[in-house]
């Protein structure tokens, strides 16, 4: 076989996701078919993707023409480090998606499981597409269909009105979206009507149209990534959608914005300056914090992940920031620090949340609950979701040993050597960032919390629950793939971060590559030893030996044995399971401490109430500060509108009658 | 990075000090407290009794308890002896130091917060809820100010490395920095919250609406109740050298030498003692504040530590 190119190799796997998706038109209602051959053909498509991109990183730069799109403007992709990056990302995630998504997706209202493969595989390819894309027309294109089929995904079970109206609002914010992103690449071009991106290197732009370039493009993939203030989409899309689209909108699909950002504001814009850093970092903070302060006051479980989503795409652009501040100053070393640690994030950030995600896709099918307050203690029928949710908890806590650790820890010594700028009020300023960055993190282990122990641990509150059962064997292996994963990535970062050098290499000339070489393997060491460093795999063998060895030396020291009895709880034995915290007791101390965040209606319940009710109603105060009035200034507007927009054909006939008499005295030759 | 016998050994020797010591260390703080309470004071070796005996107890498991609840303890006596490991307390030369930072430092008692605050909420009954709550409220307050008290630390060193930390600040020169009074002050008011002691929490008390760890631990017994117990005097001990080892390491040994770390013992015995003696005194003098009060006091904590970085990179950074 001639040895092919990787992105041939990733070409064709982009067709053979699209043939599987158009094979499953064929079987239309089949659910055997579409679930255990189709998916799990998908799944395997997505490893070789992977392992593509993983063998790619570090190689040349591959491109490629493709003869579709305009007459003078074929399809031009290329394959380099960064786009690598992201292959790898979506292959090795999407796989375990792929794999859990065939055992999850069963015969049930909304669409055909066959038209679910085929716009599935489609929002699949067109993310690959995407990443490819080397002129702004294929981007677009690829753009567009990765928002359209994503927008079907969402709304599978269209019967629900309020999947419909979420389904609308993730569809307007992606287009306002594309919007800015075709207007920052039409500034890139620099009036030269080059649209590849090759020429918008080529291009020297004012520092004016620069930045406008660069805010166009943060506004347009932050509303794709869900930075505020256009974040409302996601924790409405994220309830709507099945949990398997969840993970992979989640965990993949935001991932391509932040691919996008990097694309433009490090690669070909041309330049840098200071503040686009301290506009991405400021944005990037206020969207992490209040991320995570919603997602601990929510009572949906979906809800809450959507908006820890918020909170990391937030921790992700205060990277992007940190990135362009050090490279805004040339001092790349820094930069790449700050790099690696978006790239790495990127990675845990895919592996945990989709995890997460999933889990909540199997407790909603074991019980049709998916509020908080109605689940609890599904440890019990549901080990194995509950074990493989716990890695997915520790490490979207940015806790040690697993992933989300890693990439915290490299953002944090990012900040920590960030006194050595030029300019001294930012010196002041970068290190009190930092601060946010650790409450969002320790707020980010709240909400985790409370995520997990109300709806694994604890009593069940409702009796339903008894009969949970477990996931099933490929939703497990799908589990288990993405929990590995965040495993692997939290214990051998040395391993990924030199891989990732060539990535940062490209865009910075720089990298921690060699450093982290010269150390072992087990020892994470970015600058030097004695500066900071880190070695997970020592952290867990000596957690792991204790928990065994102190396991079997207290049995043989003094006993192993066991009695079972009711709780004590201070001797009250009669506490059913309302007795434990609700989602909403739970949160109760955030509610009280952050009071002005939130727009609260509050009803508690007095002693004359026949039947007392406590209710509290968290909601977000976009909607009314932002949201509200543009709704309400578009309604005035088409109202005027509709004034000239008569109905009566006569009218309108007179309107084209006199544009052509004004055209005609205008438009004279 | 090599591992040597002899720095094995010495690895070996502070971790072992550490679990000998832990339960010591809170006998005295115990003693002096009532000491100065005018109470008769209760054997300084009380601890270790205490250990023995629940070692030697039945565990009694809730008929709802999961696995997770019986892993938890030694998850979070791993994370505390993991912590122990890598304090320089005896020494800066240690093997296991570079395996985590100050950073690293932090997240194995996060790790070790989730756990027991997870466990708390297992059995299901309203005090572990309530515990499990209250615990990650003091947690979520108290880890950023811990972790900006770090920062300014590090400011200084150049370093996240506590090793490197503590010979910085044991080579300069005897002078008060404000950057380092207020990261002081800050710890301190931090070590408290995070060992529930007075004023956020009362180690002695059983009262329903006061408690937090006392709350989470509720249902634990036997073997389990011992580790549990055993890590809450190690995470004493640990911040107690993790203080000394940021603040005041003069003392410690610099090299993997037995006789360096044999002569730096009694010199970690005194300021510990006296440490816990303060520590005491403190407790004694405060009044334990309202659960809601604690974020003023964390928040002030927390403030404490910005200014410190404040002031560092203001008035000091051309020291």
């Amino acid at each position: 076989m001639p040895s092919l190119l990787a992105i041939d190799v990733l070409l064709i796997a982009a067709c053979l996701w699209l043939t599987i998706g158009l094979a499953g038109l064929t079987v239309l209602r089949n659910t055997f078919i579409i679930a255990r051959i189709l998916f799990p053909l998908g799944a395997l498509i997505g490893l070789w993707v992977g392992y593509t991109g993983f063998a790619a990183l570090g190689g040349g730069v591959q491109v490629a023409k493709l003869a579709i799109g305009l007459p003078t403007l074929p399809f031009h992709l290329r394959l380099d480090n960064l786009t690598a990056v992201f292959v790898m990302l979506l292959g090795v995630f999407s796989a375990g998606i792929s794999t859990y998504a065939a055992g999850y997706f069963r015969q049930g209202e909304g669409t055909a499981p066959g038209v679910l493969g085929l716009e599935y595989h489609l929002f699949l390819a067109s993310m690959l597409m995407v990443l490819l894309a080397d002129d702004a027309y294929a981007f677009m294109v690829a753009w567009e269909v990765m928002a359209l089929s994503s927008f079907f995904l969402v709304t599978t079970n269209h019967k629900h009105e309020e999947v419909r109206r979420a389904g609308y609002i993730y569809l307007l914010v992606a287009h306002i979206g594309a919007i800015s992103i075709l207007l920052s690449f039409g500034v890139m071009t620099g009036g030269a009507g080059d649209y590849t991106f090759a020429g918008m290197r080529a291009q020297h732009l004012s520092p004016f149209w620069g930045s406008i370039a660069f805010l166009l493009a943060l506004f347009g993939f932050g509303a794709k990534a869900g930075l505020l203030p256009v974040h409302v989409w996601l924790p409405e899309a994220h309830p709507a959608a099945p949990s398997p689209v969840s993970a992979l909108m989640s965990g993949v699909m935001l991932k391509t914005a932040i691919y996008g950002l990097l694309r433009v504001s490090l690669d070909l814009v041309g330049m840098t300056l200071w503040w686009w850093g301290v506009v991405a970092l400021g944005v990037g903070l206020v969207t992490a914090l209040f991320g995570v302060l919603y997602a601990t006051v929510q009572s949906d479980m979906k809800r809450l992940l959507a908006y820890s989503s918020i909170e990391n795409i937030g921790l992700l652009v205060v990277g992007i920031g940190l990135t362009l501040l050090f490279h805004s100053y040339q001092m790349e070393a820094l930069a790449a620090l700050a790099l690696t640690a978006v790239l790495y994030h990127c990675l845990a950030h895919a592996g945990f949340k989709s995890l997460l995600f999933l889990c909540t896709g199997s407790v909603l099918h074991a019980t049709s609950h998916r509020s908080l307050g109605k689940l609890g203690g599904l440890i019990g029928p549901m080990p194995w979701v509950a074990w493989l949710a716990l890695a997915g908890v520790i490490a979207g806590a940015g806790l040690p040993p697993l992933s989300g650790f890693v990439s915290e820890w490299l953002l944090l010594q990012a900040f920590l050597f960030s006194p050595g700028l030029p300019q001294s009020w930012l010196n002041m300023i970068v290190p009190a960032a930092a601060a946010a960055v650790a409450l969002t993190a320790a707020l980010a282990g709240f909400a985790l919390v409370k995520f997990y122990g109300i709806i694994f641990l604890g009593q069940m509150r409702e009796p339903s629950l008894k009969d949970a059962h477990d996931a099933c064997p490929l939703e497990k292996l799908g589990l288990a793939w993405l929990a590995a994963l965040t495993l692997l990535l939290g214990v051998l970062p040395g391993t990924f971060i030199q891989k990732l050098d060539a990535a940062t290499h490209q865009l910075l000339g720089k990298g921690l590559g060699e450093r982290v070489a010269e150390q072992g393997w087990w020892l994470l060491a970015p600058i030097s030893p004695e500066r900071a460093s880190y070695a997970p795999v020592l952290f867990l063998l000596t957690i792991a030996v204790i928990l065994l060895f102190g396991r079997w030396l207290v049995r043989t020291l003094y006993h192993g044995r066991v009695r079972r009895s009711p709780a004590w709880d201070c001797g009250y034995h009669f506490q059913g399971p309302r007795a434990q915290d609700s989602a909403e007791g739970f949160s109760q101390p955030i509610r009280r401490i952050f009071e002005p965040m939130f727009r609260m209606q509050r009803h508690f319940p007095s002693i004359h109430d026949e039947k007392p009710m406590c209710i509290v109603k968290v909601e977000d105060h976009f909607w009314y500060w932002l949201y509200l009035p543009i709704a309400r200034l578009a309604n005035a507007i088409s109202a005027l509108i509709v004034r000239v927009q008569g109905g009566r054909i006569a009218v309108y006939l007179m309107y084209t009658f006199v544009t052509l008499i004004l055209l005609l005295l205008v438009a004279r030759p | 990075m090599t591992f040597s016998t002899s720095g094995l050994l010495g690895q070996l020797f502070a971790i072992l000090l550490a679990l000998v010591l832990a339960p010591l260390l809170t006998g005295w703080v115990n003693q002096c407290r009532a000491w100065l309470q005018n109470r008769s004071a209760p054997p300084l070796l009380l601890p270790y009794h205490m250990l023995h005996k629940l070692f030697h107890k039945d565990v009694v498991l809730a008929h709802g308890a999961s696995s997770l609840f019986r892993a938890a303890p030694f998850i979070v006596f791993g994370c505390m002896v993991l912590a122990a490991a890598i304090i320089p307390s005896l020494s800066t030369d240690l093997p296991f130091a570079p395996a985590a930072d100050a950073l690293a430092l932090v997240g194995a008692f996060g790790l070790a917060r989730i756990f027991i605050a997870l466990a708390a909420m297992d059995v299901g009954t309203s005090f572990g809820t309530l515990g499990g709550r209250r615990e990650m409220l003091i947690g979520f307050l108290a880890e950023p100010a811990l972790l900006m008290t770090i920062f300014t630390m590090a400011m200084i060193a150049q370093s996240t490395s506590l090793a490197t930390i503590a010979e910085t600040v044991a080579h300069r020169e005897l002078v008060i920095y404000p950057s380092i009074a207020f990261a002081g002050l800050a710890f301190t008011m931090v070590s408290f919250a995070e060992n529930a002691r007075v004023p956020v929490d009362n180690p002695a008390t059983h009262l329903e609406l006061t408690m937090i760890h006392e709350a989470m631990i509720l249902e634990y017994s036997g073997r389990h109740l011992a580790l549990i117990e055993w890590a809450a005097s190690l995470k004493l001990y640990t911040y107690s050298c993790l203080g000394l080892a940021l603040f005041f390491p003069w003392g410690i040994a610099e090299r993997d030498n037995f006789m360096a770390m044999i002569t730096a013992l009694p010199i970690l015995l005194v300021k510990l003692a006296i440490g816990g003696a303060l520590a005491a005194l403190l407790e004694t003098i405060n009044a334990k504040m309202r659960i809601f009060r604690a974020p003023e006091f964390l928040g002030t904590a927390f403030l404490l530590a910005v200014l410190g970085l404040l002031v560092r990179l203001l008035l000091e950074a051309r020291v």
